[in-house]
């Protein structure tokens, strides 16, 4: 279990990590999304007692990282590959760790048998590759058989054979009940891993959810429609009572029905059809509209989505509960189909459930 | 708190396992012994042309310690790169997040690194101490002359305290470009050179390594200095130490890793 408290870390007068309290728990992947620049490696810094918090409190099991008596034995982590020094082989860099927390030296043989680097465990790690130094700081996160494990940024530079074994990794560990803290930039990513979903952005708090609830809520579902005779399939969609949102191609996009009634709509009035298909919004959409406002490095002249302005509020160090404003293009705009405003219902933990 | 004993371990295991420490301490090695024994036999080969007053004065210990002046420059990397590298390479992260007892993780490199450095500086210095004297023939000292033994225990002692200075200095740099940028300068050139310069001597002489340096001399030189003795020398660059190790210390605990 890992507990943070108000967490906050300053920079002169930039704040990386504002006011962050959130609490990770056992037995599920808690994936750790925000955007480059959000603060997620920074707060994983501050978890491992690196970097001192300006104020605010982080726990692990309870107990400050550096009351730990053998850390490595509670929580293990992944910060970087490259945190490692180059002219020692893999088996000395393992060993050195494992002799400082009084961890038997035969644990060495296994977690380099995990991660698959037995055949290279006497070649110095200066020419590993980037995804066999992801394997290396991975063993060395294991060598304490800890109950907390925590890896910033995983998948980065592997291969899709090493991203498929490293989920499967992390779901393995979860599964044994332990603690699994995952950061990642991708949403695509931690739709696959993670059952627990912490959003930061800026530094701040953006979405604490599960993950079945964050894909509910916001992999907007719709169907697609074609045709030669749209006036007509308009007439009689919006006789039907379907908002009808027309896409770029001069396609419909219409909500909150399925497929098949469509077809039969369609049909009863003999209209022809070129297109008629179901579809689901990506949840990278979702995530890229939750933290558009809040992305540090916006690519020059990028326009962010959604429109509605960030409520920049200086001191105030928590989301405030506030009704959704009003989109400014009105309902039926591509980003917020139907009206409803994207995400307004989780995006302040606690007070948007069950509105 | 992490076992002590666990922790010096883990040091040692890290030092040894990297081709850096193998390296600059045997080049110490090699360049103080071979550049000692070559001034020794250069000395007993051209006896015949120093005068009388250099034959009075000829300080046969210290002669033998000559090569150290450059052999100390790869025992500066030594020390630099023992703390350096942790940050360098980015292993310093996980250095402490394997031991978060900052305290306990500074002492056991700086005994680690130590030990290490006593270990090879005395072999060093008698090794050359007694090959100098065999090439030196007729005007060698014995180890049992008096003074003789302190030197080439001292010329140990130096070559450690030299290697803590610099572990010292570099925790507080954390860079290895920075460290032996300003170290090797400082211990080759800066400090030589103000040593021989009139007046400015007079505080050069409390610089580190001229007044560590004083412990290997046995015969007093004639322009010499009685500001402290030999062993008074080698305190004032215990302190120096002590201060540098200290300095160190509060940046690793004061700062974000």
């Amino acid at each position: 279990m890992i507990e943070l408290q108000g967490l906050t870390k300053r920079y002169g007068d930039k704040t990386a990590v504002d006011h962050l309290t959130f609490t990770v728990r056992p037995g599920v992947v808690t994936g750790f999304l925000g955007p480059n620049g959000a603060g997620k490696s920074t707060t994983m810094r501050m978890l491992l007692g690196l970097d001192s918090p300006t104020s605010g409190d982080v726990r692990i099991d309870g107990r400050r990282y550096a009351q730990l008596s053998e850390p490595l034995k509670h929580i293990g982590a992944l910060l970087d590959a490259k945190a490692i020094h180059g002219g020692r082989t893999a088996y000395n860099h393992l060993l050195c760790i494992a002799q400082s927390n009084r961890i038997p030296s035969h644990r060495v043989g296994e977690v380099l048998e995990t991660v698959g680097l037995t055949a290279v465990a006497r070649k110095r790690s200066k020419g590993f590759s980037l995804g066999m130094g992801q394997r290396l700081g991975i063993a060395a996160a294991l060598l304490g058989d800890p109950e907390i494990l925590m890896f910033d940024e995983p998948v980065n530079g592997l291969d899709p054979e090493g991203i498929h074994w490293i989920r499967n990794l992390m779901k393995g560990l979860a599964a044994q009940g332990r603690t699994v803290f995952v950061s990642s930039h991708l949403m695509s990513e931690m739709a696959l891993t993670a059952e627990h979903l912490i959003v930061i952005g800026r530094g701040r708090l953006l979405a604490d959810t599960s993950m079945a609830d964050f894909i509910e809520k916001n992999s907007r579902s719709y169907v697609r429609v074609r045709t030669p005779q749209p006036e007509q399939l308009m007439d009689v969609l919006t006789a039907a009572g379907h908002t009808v949102v027309t896409a770029g191609d001069g396609a419909f996009e219409i909500t909150g029905t399925e497929a098949a009634q469509l077809g039969e709509l369609a049909a009863q009035h003999q209209l022809v059809l070129h297109e008629l298909s179901p579809q689901r919004a990506s949840l990278e959409e979702a995530f890229m509209q939750l933290t558009a406002e809040s992305v540090e490095y916006h690519a020059h002249g990028a326009v962010t989505p959604g429109g509605e302005p960030m409520p920049v509020a200086p001191g105030q160090p928590q989301w405030q509960p506030q009704p959704p404003p009003q989109p400014p293009g009105g309902p039926g705009q591509p980003p917020q189909p139907g009206g409803q405003q994207w995400g307004s219902q989780w995006r302040n933990p606690g007070s948007g459930k069950g509105r | 708190m992490a076992a002590a004993s666990a922790v010096l371990q883990s040091e040692w295991t890290k030092i040894r396992s990297v081709r850096s420490t193998i390296w600059t301490l045997a080049l110490a090695f090699i360049v103080t012994v071979a550049l000692g024994a070559v001034i020794c036999l250069v000395f007993n080969n051209t006896w015949g042309d120093l005068s009388s007053d250099d034959q009075a004065t000829f300080d046969p210990t210290a002669t033998s310690f000559f090569g150290m002046q450059l052999g100390q420059l790869a025992l500066i990397v030594f020390g630099v790169l023992v703390i350096s590298s942790e940050y360098s390479t980015g292993m310093i992260r996980t250095s402490l997040a394997a031991v978060p007892q900052r305290s306990a993780f500074y002492a056991s490199k700086v005994a680690v690194a130590g030990a290490l450095a006593l270990v090879v500086g005395m072999a060093t210095s008698f090794v050359v101490f007694f090959l100098g004297q065999a090439l030196l023939g007729s005007h060698s000292a014995d180890i049992g002359d008096p003074g003789v033994l302190r030197a080439v225990v001292g010329a140990g002692l130096y070559m450690t305290l030299l290697v803590l200075l610099c572990v010292g200095a570099a925790s507080m740099l954390r860079s290895p470009m920075l460290g032996l940028g300003i170290l090797m300068p400082f211990f080759f050139l800066i400090s030589p050179i103000l040593a021989n310069v009139p007046k400015v001597q007079t505080v050069a002489r409390y610089f580190p390594d001229q007044a560590g340096r004083k412990i290997m001399q046995v015969v007093p030189d004639s322009g010499d200095h009685v500001s402290y003795g030999p062993w008074g020398g080698i305190l004032i660059m215990a302190v120096w130490v002590a201060v540098a190790l200290l300095g160190g210390y509060v940046v690793l605990r004061q700062r974000d890793a």
